[in-house]
This record gives C-alpha cells, structure tokens and sequence, in this order.
C-alpha cells in the first residue's frame, strides 16, 4: 500500500489531470455546461477571452466545451488501441516465452518483421488498405503498437520463467499449472499494469497524429483528433483552434506517462 | 552472489578465453537481415491484394478511382495480374530486386525517381535531429551527476514530458514562439541551415526525452558502482570519473535504441515534414496514403524497412565496439 | 612515534541515522591493523571515510590526522602531506592524498575493476594523476607492479579486460592498482570475501609482503581467522561503536567484551559434528556425470546419503559441487549415471511420476530472498509450502502456520510481512520453515549459510542441528567453507573439477587428508585456532 509521504509530487499532479480528464470524459456536463454543437456563425474564430477561454472555431462553437466533451471520445480511442495493442502481445508474448522454443523461435522473427515497420508507417499502411476514419485508425493505432508491448512481455515472462521461485516451487512438488498460475502470471500481469498505463497516453497522441493528418477522426465530431482536423488549415492564423486540443492531449500524455514510469519505480525498488 | 539454482557460470581460468572468429555471427546476422526484408516484401505484396476489390484499381488509386480501362488493362498486363498467384509473386520479387518499384500513379513518375528525389532532405533532417537530441541528452545527463537530488528529479520529469509530447504540437507550439511571436525563424522550411532548425528542434526534443530516461539510469547505476568508487580512490576528480568511466556505461543502452530512435524520426518526418512544408519521403508518404497511391506507399514502407535494418546491423557493430564484453561471447 | 593515522571521536552521520559513532584508533607505521565487524557495524564506512568518501549526504565530525615519513617511490606530484586533517582537507588536497599517500582496495574485487576498460588502464590511472611519467614510462611501471603482485604473464594480463581474469588475479589487479604509488597506507575492505581459500592464501601472503616492506595496512574484515594471519592490532566494532580494541593475541585469546566472546564462539569449525548413528541409504548416486557443452561439471560421481546423517560436499567455485546439489534434486538429468531416492529411480522417472515424491526431498539456497515470490507474504509462502501435505482439506490452519515459524525461531507476527523487509538471518529460517513443512526427510543444502554474519551463521547451524535430531533428516550440505563443514558434516566428499577427490568421515579426513588437494585445501584456511 502506498504511503502518501513516499509518493513523489509528479505523480500526485498527474493524477490530479487523469482525474480531471476522467471526470470530463464521463460527465462533461460538470465541467463545462454548455452545448459542444451549437452553433453561433456571428461569434466565429474568436481568439480567447474571458467568455471563452479557449477561442470559438469557424461555427461559433466554444472550442473549450469541445474539449470537455471530447474527451470521452478521444480517452475511449486511447483505450480501446491500447487494449488492441496489449490484448495481441499478451497472446505474442505468452506464447513466445511459455511455449516450445520453435513457437518462440517463430514468434521472435514474426515480430522482427513487425518492427521493419517503424511507428506511424505501419497504421499508414493499413489505411492505405482499409481506408481512413476513426475505426480504422484505432485498430491501425493498436496494431501497431503490439509488436513493441510483446517484446517487452516476452522478455519479462523468460525473466519470471528463469527465476529462483519458480524452481523453489518446483521443488516443492507443485504442478506445472500451479506453478504458472500462483507465480508466473501475477509476476508477468504487474508489468502490465504499468504497460497499459503508459499505452493509453501513447495510443491517444497517435491516434490524434493520424486523426491531425486526416487520416482518423473527421469533425464535427468534438473528438480532440477532429479538431485538430479541422483547424490544421488555421495554423497561423487562428492558432487556438489546433493548440488547445493538442495542449489536452500532452496533458494527457504526459500525466500517463509520468504515472507509469513512477508506477514502474515503485515496482522496482 | 551468484545464486546457487542454475548451474555456476563458467569461471574464467587463468588463460584467457579464446577469441572467437566474428564471422559465423556475421553470417548468422547478414541471414537474419535477408530473411527479414524477404517478408517485408512479401507483406508487401499481399498489401496490395488485401484492398477491396479489384487489384488493378487499387494500384491506379484504389477502388472508385474512375480509371479507364485501358490504364486497368495497362495495369494488368504490368504486373500480371491475370497470372496464377505463385508466378505474380515471382515476378514481384524479380522486379524488387532489379530495383523496380512501380509507378505512382499519382505523380506520374517511377517510384524509385520519387523516392530517390525525396530522400536526401529527410535524411538530412533526421541526422540533424538525432545530433541535436543527442547533445541535449548528454548535456542533461551531465548536469544531473552533478546536481543535487531535487535537480536531478526535475530533470527526470522534464525528460519524461518531452518524451511524451506530440510531434505536431510541439511543432505548432515552437512555431508560434519562435515564428509568430518572436519572429527569429520561418514558419515554413525554406532552403538552408534556417528553415532546418525549427523541424529539427521539433524531432529532437522527444527523442532527447527518452535518450535521456535511458542515459540517465545507466549513468547513475555507473556513478554509484564499485569501480567509480575506486577510481576515486586513486584521486580521480569529477570530470575524470564521468568522461573516463560513466560516460561509457551510459552510452551502451542508448546505443541499443538506434535502431528504434530511427523509426521513430522517420514516423516523426511524416507529420514534420507536412507540417513545415518541407520535402521528403515522409511528406510524399502522406500524401501517397491520402491519394491512396498504393505502389509509392509500399514503396516507401520497403525503403525504410531497408534501411531500418541498416541502422540494427550497425547498431550492432557500434555496441560490440563499445562494449567490448560482447565481443567474445557470440 | 606518532602514529601514521590518528583516528579521534570520529562520527559519521547520513541523515538521521549514526552508522560511525565516537570511533578512535591509531594506525602506527608499518603495522597492520584490523577492523573486525558483522554488517552494519560501520568498519566499510570508517574505511572510506578516512579517504573523505563517505559521500555526499554523510555529515563526519571527529578527527582523522595522517602524519609520518614517505616511502620510497617514483617522483610524485602536489603538495606535501605531513600533518593533514583529512576531515579538514580541500577536495584537491583530498584528491591528491587519494592514491598516492592512502590506497585503497575497495570491497569485491570482482567489481572493483571498470568492465569496459583494460586492466593495465586501471592501473596506470593512479601514475597518469599523480605523476608526470610518460606513457610509455607508465606502462612499464605497470608491468613491473603486476610482477611485483605476483600476475603471470603481466604484459598480456595487462591488456586483457577484468571479466577476462579469475577472480584471485583480479584482486591482485586492484591491489597493484591501490600501490602503484607506494603509499604509506593501504585500505583493504574485506579484501579476500568472495575469494576460493587456496587463493586467499596467496592474497595474504602478498599482503604480509607488502606490510613487510613498510606499508601500514587497515584491513577490514568479518574474517576472524584472516585477521589473526595479518593482523597485529584488532579493533572490534558493533552497531558504529568501538567495542574493544588491542593486540590480536590478547584479543582473540582473551576477550574481554561478551560481543568479542560470542563473535569468537561462533566462527565455525571450533568443534567436530556429534551425529546420530547412520540408517538405511535415503539418496544414492552412482556414476552420475553431467555435461553443459564441452564441459564436464560432475564426472563420475557416487555417493550414499544414510537417514539422519550429513553428507557435506567441499570445494571451491567451479568444483561441480552446486551441480552435485541439482542432479540430487533432479532439477537436471545426467548424461550418465542415476540417483535413486528411496531405493527408487529418482532421475532415470520422468517428471510427472516424480511430482508426488517431491515433497520428501527439499532444498534451501544461499540466497534465500530470491527464492520467495516477491508478490507473497509469508504467511501466503508456507500455506502454499503446507498445502499439498496439509491436514484439514489442504488447506493450513492458522495454528499451523504459528506452529511452523515458531519452529523455526521466528515470532508469529513475521507472518503478516513480505520477506524483503526480514533480516538476512530471518529469510533463511524463513527458507528453512518452508522446506520443513511437507515433512520431508532429505534436505539439500546448498551454501545456507555463506551470505550470513558469522553470529547468525552459527544460530542457523544450530537451527539446522536441532531440526536434524527432531525430525530424523538427513542433509546433504554443500559449502565452500571448510569451517563450517567440519561442524555440521559427519561425512564429507571433497570435489575439485567434477571429480570427488577425497571421502571419508570428516574428522578423519581432517586429521589425515590423503589428496594433495585436500591438503592443499586445509593448509590454505587460517587457522584461528593455530
């Protein structure tokens, strides 16, 4: 358990954010009451102010409202890629490093292939195939990222399998069941723990790259991606419509990130 | 210790351990390079058939092209497509290898011309941003040894936001300090060392984050080591330490990354690239997926997988050079 | 005669916690003095903090005065150390004491040396600092250095890297590293641990050479029988503080605080091993050999292992004797050869026929931590210890469990914990606990006791006795430290290279060994007993 005095203050910040995240990703309407689709055609590319902290976009509509009512659709994108991604590598990863060493030895060279197609490269080429749109994207997001989690499962279930208190076990006289139910798994599930914590920030910044490029989520949808979508034309000009969404979206990513990689210390020490 | 379960390791005796002959390693290597472009061309290959619908429209801009039926016939009889699959997948192969990539229909030109023209600005940016993050890292690192303890954690969580960060805002957000409000740069890449800049910084700040996570660790894992310990002991200063000793140990894991860090710089290109109009595979690569030019997204793919596998093979090489430990055990 | 060193009220804090309170002792020229400690008493930290590398965080009060004639040696660079105030010093006066007036073996040899650099680099540090010698000069010093540690073949080891070293080469690397400079002083932390004793035996030897000609030396060390061979003056420290000091004689022979008393008490091999008579053969190996590769780790061993008696197995690393332990537990198959358990195929069965018989033969490791999920509490690890064996519906009540760890010393309230926060002490008995709970009859041991203080060493041995008596079992007891078999062994098997040397019952075997190895083996131990 815990001990509050122990936990570091980045991780308190970070989940201070996911919490407001969570809270606008499931009801958005505490956090900013309005209507993310009105639209207002008099009140359009306002640049922020008071009234509207975050500018309105080429409708009228408050661009902050958008965000707060987004964020659902953008943190479902996140997990829904993430549990893909994961989902595939515990199946890749298990399989390489509980199985026969040809299956490993299989499993192994089916991922180096994998890993010839770098990051975004491999969702392009599955939308080039599939074509564009949010489906699309989030599965290209979570296929891609699964050769890099099973590598990092893999490894961690050839650690677990090699350590001492297996063989202790073994000695015991346990069976090879008891043996990798009782002690392998729950040693290998803390890591993914930590994995999908990470995961989800990362599948977020690329589902909304992909969705940035045009590739993913289309407006008027107030997806975070769609936005982004929508004001890439705007850059220099109307520079909010694009930097408030994105903003979110570090925000996002970087309080998953620093949450794994504190989780990951802790897990360590 | 050595833990007892497991047999002992082999103890060293007092003659040397023989120095292996590196070539059936090279041998095993240069196979596991062959086997692994092989299957990317193969992939490739069925990436075309995976398309729905009919292959010859895919190629001119896939379904609901509106090609004539000439080009589809053209096409057809190009890549023989009216052939049994195990002949069409020879052929395939055949052409790859005498450097054919097909047509983008697109832009009307070879792929291997498209590719060959846009090559070089990315490379240059890539190698740019990876100079660039490699200084950065190293400087953190340095400066993390020395500082105290609440420095060195700030570092750790300035590193970790930058290794978060997306590519396209950190584009937007260094756009607007340094073009809009500043007005030291352009905006968009124009020739020469200042349109360079802005993309660069844009791929290297990620990367520093995490070459610096990863440097870091191993750094301060040397620094707290027996042997550090001991050359201090023989009335070595800081400076000594680190760039005699710990500097070494931090590198080999940020060798290890290369390979990854190359792919990433390149998906990084695709969104840096487009955003800062600047020409390259990557923005080609965009425009290919969106203009569904199936034969020059492949191509690409193909390019860059050759070329990641490049970067591993001599990542390789540079970790045996480095850690000489490697050298021996095969 | 001022002394060389001049250690008053020295007190080293980190923070809140004192791990070097009021310390005092005087090093004199060229004498050897020794500080004698279990872990956690302070004698490592005192040693670094002499050089002023307590590190950062520490707070150090107190005095450290070094003084008296420089020995011969090259001609050295920066300022003039008489009279230096070490707790006082500037880093660079810190810096150029370090090495060249002060050197310094640091504890584990094994990592004392850079892995990615050459020795020979290593060693031409202390002179690339120090002095204004050419490289090429530099290198040569180098060569002469590793002769004078006596280094076969120096030019070559010279340019090897440290994984490219056995162990005892190693260490005589650190310590030509510690004196390229003749320094007055050489700190020597637990110079031998982790060493094979016939190697240790030339370590000190090369130390006795060096105090010899003029070099002072504060040894470090847990290793009452090293500190007897080298040591004229013996400081004993608990807990930070200095508990009693003088002249190793009078100390070892005469101790005056109960702390020295029991610490001498519990240094093992004082006494012979009193056994049951022998039963019936429990475990029997005939001509098991086993290969990993192209090398041969157990060549044609046979052994019998009667009820209620231990079979100890002594030899250095690389002897085959952990191999021995693995083949026992048929946790490897040999390539020729069986063992039978019970008079029945043990690893001639497949595993699934051997599943049922497991829990009759049990194991504890020299590491016991690693040996525990590190997701489990204690009270989880011998539940599931108990549970195949266990009385009501497989599953162990709560009385049990009390009764198990009270068994083995431990309170109950351990069972509540994870076995990281226990002592090194409490996670073997820990490990004892769980092999004893399916009520086995054999128990391989194999080096319980090497990780622990020697205080603690001699309460698992007697725990180990006491659980032989009650129970009936039988051990087969494997140990690099001859010692500790003596005590516990009332037979024992001497292996070197794969193969069994010598056998017989200990106490004849120690009186008469036949082998030259087994001779060589018993000569190498200093005897604190001598």
């Amino acid at each position: 358990m815990k001990r509050l005095s122990t936990v570091a203050p980045s991780v308190v910040v970070s989940l201070a954010i996911l919490l407001f995240i969570g809270i606008a990703a499931v009801a958005p309407n505490l956090l900013a009451p309005g209507n993310p689709l009105a639209i207002h055609p008099m009140a359009s590319f306002l640049p922020p102010s008071l009234g509207h902290p975050f500018g309105t976009d080429e409708s009228g509509r408050d661009v902050y409202t958008r965000i707060i009512h987004g964020a659902g659709a953008s943190v479902l994108i996140g997990i829904t890629a993430t549990a893909i991604g994961l989902g595939l590598a515990i199946v890749f990863g298990l399989l390489a490093g509980l199985g026969p060493r040809w299956l490993d030895f299989g499993t192994t060279r089916f991922l180096e292939v994998l890993f010839a197609f770098p990051g975004l490269l491999f969702a392009l080429l599955f939308i080039v195939i599939y074509g564009p749109g949010v489906l699309t994207s989030t599965i290209a997001v979570g296929l891609a990222t699964a050769p890099g989690y099973s590598r990092i499962i893999r490894s961690r279930v050839l650690v677990v399998k090699r350590a001492p208190y297996i063989e202790a076990s073994l000695v015991l006289g346990r069976s090879r069941f008891f043996r990798v139910t009782r002690h392998l798994v729950p040693n290998v599930a803390g890591s993914l723990f930590v994995l999908a914590t990470l995961g989800i920030g990362q599948s977020i910044v690329w589902a909304s790259s992909l969705s940035y490029l045009g590739l993913g989520a289309v407006p008027p949808a107030a997806e975070w991606g769609a936005m982004l979508s929508a004001g890439r034309t705007y850059i220099s000009s109307f520079w909010w419509l694009t930097f408030f969404p994105g903003l979110f979206i570090v925000l996002t990513a970087a309080a998953t990130t620093l949450l794994g990689r504190g989780l990951q210390e802790r897990v360590r020490s | 210790m050595t833990l007892p379960l497991g047999p002992t390791a082999t103890t060293t005796t007092a003659e040397s351990v023989r120095r292996r002959s590196w070539l059936p390693w090279a041998a095993a290597r240069l196979g596991g390079v062959a086997f692994v472009l092989w299957a990317v061309a193969t992939v490739t290959f069925f990436a075309i058939r995976l398309i729905p619908g009919d292959p010859a429209e895919a190629i001119l801009g896939g379904p609901g092209s509106q090609a004539s039926r000439e080009a589809l016939a053209q096409a057809r009889k190009d890549y023989g497509l009216d052939l049994p699959l195990g002949i069409q997948y020879l052929h395939y192969l055949g052409r790859l290898a005498t450097g054919d990539l097909g047509t983008s229909y697109s832009l009307r030109s070879p792929v291997t011309t498209v590719i060959g023209q846009n090559l070089g600005p990315t490379l240059l940016l890539a190698v740019s941003s990876l100079v660039i993050a490699v200084v950065l890292a190293l400087l953190l690192a340095l400066w993390s040894s020395r500082s105290g303890r609440v420095a060195a954690a700030a570092g750790s969580v300035l590193e970790i936001i930058a290794s978060a960060v997306p590519h396209f805002w950190l584009a937007i957000a260094l756009i607007l300090l340094f073009s809009t409000a500043l007005g030291w740069l352009p905006p968009v890449s124009v020739p020469g060392p200042a349109g360079l800049i802005l993309p660069a910084l844009t791929l290297a700040i990620p990367l520093a984050g995490f070459l610096g996570q990863v440097m870091r660790e191993s750094l301060l894992d040397a620094l707290a080591s027996p042997f550090v310990l001991a050359a201090r002991a023989r009335g070595e200063g800081e400076s000594g330490v680190f760039w005699r000793h710990a500097l070494r140990h931090a590198a080999i894991p940020a060798i290890g990354l290369a390979g990854w860090a190359f792919g990433s710089l390149i998906s990084g290109a695709v969104v840096v690239e487009t955003i800062f109009a600047r020409p390259g595979i990557g923005r080609s690569l965009l425009s290919a997926v969106q203009d569904r030019d199936v034969p020059l997204v492949l191509g690409v793919v193909l390019v860059v997988a050759v070329g990641y596998m490049l970067v591993t093979t001599l990542t390789d090489l540079a970790d045996r050079f480095v850690d000489p430990r490697l050298r021996e055990r095969s | 005669m001022t002394a060389l060193l001049s250690v008053r009220n020295l007190s080293v804090t980190f923070g809140a916690v004192a791990a070097v309170h009021d310390v005092s002792f005087d090093i004199p020229a060229g004498a050897c003095v020794a500080i004698v400690g279990e872990s956690g008493s302070g004698k490592s930290v005192t040693a670094r903090t002499i050089l002023g590398l307590a590190g950062r965080d520490a707070t150090v009060s107190g005095s450290i005065n070094l003084d008296g004639p420089d020995l011969d040696g090259p001609d050295l660079d920066g300022p003039d150390l008489d009279g230096t105030e070490v707790t006082d010093a500037s880093p660079r006066r810190l810096r150029a004491l370090r090495g060249r007036d002060i050197g310094f073996v640091s504890q584990g040899a094994l990592v004392a040396l850079d892995p990615l650099r050459t020795v020979g680099r290593e060693i031409a540090d202390s002179l690339r600092i120090h002095t204004n010698l050419s490289p090429r000069q530099r290198q040569q010093r180098v060569i002469e250095l590793l002769e004078s540690v006596g280094m076969p073949e120096p030019t070559l080891r010279a340019g090897q890297r440290p994984d490219e070293l056995s162990g005892g080469l190693r260490q005589r690397a650190v310590i030509a590293s510690a004196i390229a400079l003749n320094p007055r002083l050489l700190i020597a932390d637990e110079p031998t641990t982790a060493l094979d004793s016939t190697i240790t035996a030339g370590i000190l030897d090369l130390l006795a050479g060096l105090r010899e000609r003029g070099t002072a030396i504060l040894l470090i060390s847990h290793d009452l029988a090293v500190v007897s061979r080298l040591a004229s003056h013996v400081v004993v420290m608990r807990d930070g503080v200095v508990v009693e000091s003088g002249s190793t004689q009078q100390v070892l022979r005469e101790p005056q605080h109960p702390y020295t008393r029991d610490l001498i008490a519990a240094v093992p091999g004082g006494h012979a091993h009193v056994g049951s008579p022998a039963g019936d053969p429990v475990v029997s190996a005939v001509g098991v050999t086993k290969r990993f590769g192209s090398r041969v780790a157990v060549d044609d061993v046979s052994y019998v292992l009667p009820r209620g008696r231990t079979l100890g197995v002594v030899g250095e690393s690389g002897s085959g004797k952990t191999t021995l332990a693995r083949l026992t537990l048929a946790l490897e198959r040999p390539d020729a050869g069986a063992v039978e358990l019970f008079g029945e195929p043990w690893t001639a069965s497949p595993e699934r026929d051997r599943t049922a018989r497991r829990p009759r033969i049990g194991a504890i490791y020299q590491d016991a931590l690693s040996s525990f999920d590190p997701r489990l509490t204690v009270r989880q690890i011998l539940a599931d210890a108990l549970g195949p064996a266990a009385t009501v519906g497989g599953r162990a009540t709560e009385a049990e469990l009390v009764t198990l760890v009270e068994r083995v010393g431990l309170k109950a309230t351990v069972l509540a914990r994870h076995p990281r926060v226990l002592s090194g002490g409490q996670q073997q008995r820990l490990a004892i606990a769980r092999a004893i709970a399916p009520r086995p009859d054999i128990i391989v041991c194999d080096e319980p006791v090497s990780n622990l203080d020697v205080s603690v060493q001699a309460q698992v041995l007697a725990l180990l006795d006491g659980l032989q008596r009650e129970f009936g079992l039988s051990y087969l007891f494997i140990t690099h430290d001859l010692g500790v078999v003596r005590q516990v062994s009332d037979e024992l098997l001497v292996m070197k290279d794969g193969v069994v040397v010598e056998r017989g019952a200990t106490e004849a075997v120690f009186a008469a060994p036949q082998h030259p190895y087994t001779r060589a083996l018993l000569a190498a131990v200093p005897d604190l007993w001598a």
